[in-house]
């Protein structure tokens, strides 16, 4: 083991992992966070923490991070190289190493355009491969991107997104194949609805040989509501709704929508499961980590391992 | 046919309206016209294949600097007609002049450029 | 070339304050090609300005010059005798070109009438399209003579990311994905194994997050 990660320790013990999702708030209060967590105790194997996703100012991932990890859960760090150049990444690195993170997420981060400062200057000094190259060679070779030596080096177990829905598709295999050449060991992939794409990705995962030198961890977001997964669907980039989804969320009644999107959330985490090469699912319920312990107890992933 | 239009409209021929540049209209504004005209060939007649719809782009494009000087872009305009459309060139001159009247005189003949 | 875009004409009178003695001053090079600062465009804001003073009922003098190049010392030296009578020169050459004719003539006031935008390409009449930063250091060669860092909205040297959709970034839907160009035209020219390295991090220095840059050709010195 190179790290004290949870996810690192059950992966090696061959278990299916779980992980969620958990944002933290747009203030300085750190209920919201630990209210969040609470829901999330022994439903899930670690907590992704995101960093001002859709660029939308929140308080700091670590921060976030921080308090989980006080209440006992397992954090993985999301940290996006939009806002912050290898300074200060490299920083925010040494600084969870010490705060005792284990997990760290490298993202490139989605533009600021989509966020409540499109007026701000972005970063992208280096980008989501560099960052995981970076985590690595701080972490296995003591040193920084400048060639300096680390004293005390942050044991962090690195992970990284995939989207195999994102086009072109053809180079989709192969950019997951950087990731790990960069030191990637384990991946949460994009909200799969299309099973069938994702199958397709995963066979050439496979015939790469990706899956056995990387973690995959299957991404899931139950619907709400029709009308979010007509949104995903239409205005979310790089997502792949298939029309029978929208077509059999709208076929319910609005009151039992949310029932059915759980219903198709379990039933595809059970689709998944089955195909070679997922070692685990990773439940985005997006401001709804009420209903996480339901998804994961319905899809038999209850109890977690120890 | 003897057609009258008003005697308040100056002809300035050119080989095709495409020849109008957005300088063309705004020297004849600082030479204190009240309004621009230009008569074109129908759309998608153009002997030049798209002179008159480049010189409706241009006019466009004038009409918002008019509004951002003051003057105004309804001082100026573009219409289509055929050259035996006599009729129709008469009509337009009317309406022109029609809407310069009602509008007044182009506010910017107040002064001229006078320091040296 | 450099392309840039005229300011709004209630922004340049608002710089202009009270003066009313005014040289426009365009340039013959990169902003005369994308239509925004050469003897035409001069004209027109010229025209523009006197028909607004016109209609104020103010007394002015717009005088219409353009000169070769605004980044030559020599070509902004010749007019010298002309700037002495007017207030301000309101420039619109590219940002270089404006702050070399304010150098060459403090403490005189010089007005930028074009916001400078990028280095780039016509695409068509009308349309140009950036292509360069200047970084200092270039790497096209690596993919497929399209620059990631100008062309990617994240500057991405190991993209796409997961936001490119349909050949399209996820900025907006009539920008191309950068890395949607790079993979079609290394497949294309048969250099995807290209594709599998990883670019590593790039050295900013030579770009503008070393400082300022200079550049010496001692054997061009006279």
């Amino acid at each position: 083991m190179k790290t004290n990660s949870r996810i690192e320790k059950l992966l090696g013990q061959g278990a299916f992992v779980v992980t969620s999702e958990c944002g933290p708030p747009r203030g300085a209060d750190p209920e919201v966070i630990r209210r969040k967590g609470e829901l999330l105790r022994g439903v899930v194997d670690a907590v992704n923490v995101t960093d001002n996703q859709t660029s939308v100012v929140r308080m700091s991932s670590l921060s976030a991070a921080v308090i989980l990890k006080g209440m006992g859960l397992e954090p993985v760090l999301q940290m996006v190289c939009r806002d912050r150049n290898r300074i200060a990444l490299q920083s925010d690195l040494l600084g969870a190493g010490a705060l005792g993170i284990s997990n760290v997420l490298c993202l490139s981060g989605d533009h600021q355009k989509f966020g409540d400062h499109p007026q701000a200057k972005n970063v992208y000094d280096i980008d989501s491969i560099q960052l995981i190259q970076t985590v690595c060679r701080m972490r296995d070779e003591g040193k920084f991107l400048g060639g300096e030596e680390i004293k005390g080096k942050p044991a962090l177990f690195v992970g990284a997104a995939a989207n195999p829905f994102a086009d072109p598709f053809e180079i989709r295999a192969a950019r997951l194949g950087k990731k790990v050449k960069a030191g990637c060991e384990f991946v949460q992939t994009q909200c799969i609805y299309n099973i069938e794409r994702f199958r397709r990705w995963m066979e050439m995962v496979r015939e790469r040989g990706l899956h056995e030198r990387c973690a995959i961890l299957a991404g899931v977001t139950p619907f709400k509501t029709a009308g979010m997964a007509n949104y995903m669907k239409k205005n979310v980039p790089g997502m792949d709704v298939p029309d029978e989804m929208i077509s059999r969320m709208k076929g319910v009644p609005k009151e039992k929508q949310a029932e059915e999107g759980i219903r198709i959330c379990v039933e595809t985490i059970a689709e998944l499961r089955e195909i070679p090469g997922v070692r685990g699912i990773h439940l985005m319920a997006i401001e709804w980590e009420d209903r996480v312990a339901e998804i994961v107890k319905a899809a038999g992933l209850l109890p977690r391992p120890e | 046919m003897r057609l009258n239009y008003p005697s308040n409209v100056k002809v300035v021929k050119v080989p095709c309206t495409g020849r109008v540049d957005m300088l063309l209209i705004l020297k004849a504004f600082e030479s204190g016209v009240d309004g621009v005209y230009v008569a074109g060939c129908m759309e998608g007649e153009c002997h030049y294949l798209r002179g008159n719809l480049r010189a409706r782009r241009r006019v466009e494009q004038v009409k918002k600097l008019l509004d951002e000087v003051g003057l105004g872009g309804e001082r100026v305009e573009m219409f289509n007609m055929s050259a035996s459309q006599g009729q129709r060139f008469a009509q337009f001159a009317r309406e022109m002049t029609e809407r310069i009247r009602s509008l007044g005189p182009s506010p910017a003949k107040k002064n001229k450029e006078v320091l040296p | 070339m450099i392309v840039g875009n005229r300011k709004e004409f209630g922004e340049i009178l608002e710089k202009l304050g009270t003066a009313r003695r005014v040289l426009v001053l365009g340039c013959n090079e990169c902003v005369t090609v994308c239509g925004v600062g050469g003897e035409r465009e001069v004209g027109v804001l010229a025209s523009e300005l006197r028909l607004y003073w016109q209609k104020e009922g103010q007394d002015f003098a717009v005088k219409e010059h353009t000169l070769e190049r605004q980044c030559d010392y020599e070509y902004i030296d010749a007019i010298r005798p002309l700037t002495g009578e007017y207030d301000v020169i309101l420039s619109m050459a590219c940002g270089a070109g404006v702050q070399y004719v304010a150098e060459a003539y403090k403490p005189r006031l010089v007005i930028p009438a074009v916001n400078t935008t990028f280095l780039g390409v016509t695409l068509e009449q009308g349309v140009w399209s950036e292509r360069c930063q200047g970084c200092g250091s270039c790497i096209v060669d690596m993919t497929g003579g399209v620059c990631p860092i100008a062309r990617c909205a994240k500057s991405l040297l190991n993209g796409p990311c997961g936001g490119s959709s349909g050949g399209k970034c996820e900025i907006d839907r009539d920008t191309d994905c950068a890395w949607q160009l790079i993979v079609d035209r290394l497949t294309e020219s048969g250099q995807m194994e290209r594709y599998e390295e990883i670019q590593p991090v790039k050295d900013w220095r030579t770009g503008r997050d070393g400082g300022p840059r200079k550049r010496v050709r001692e054997d061009l010195k006279l």
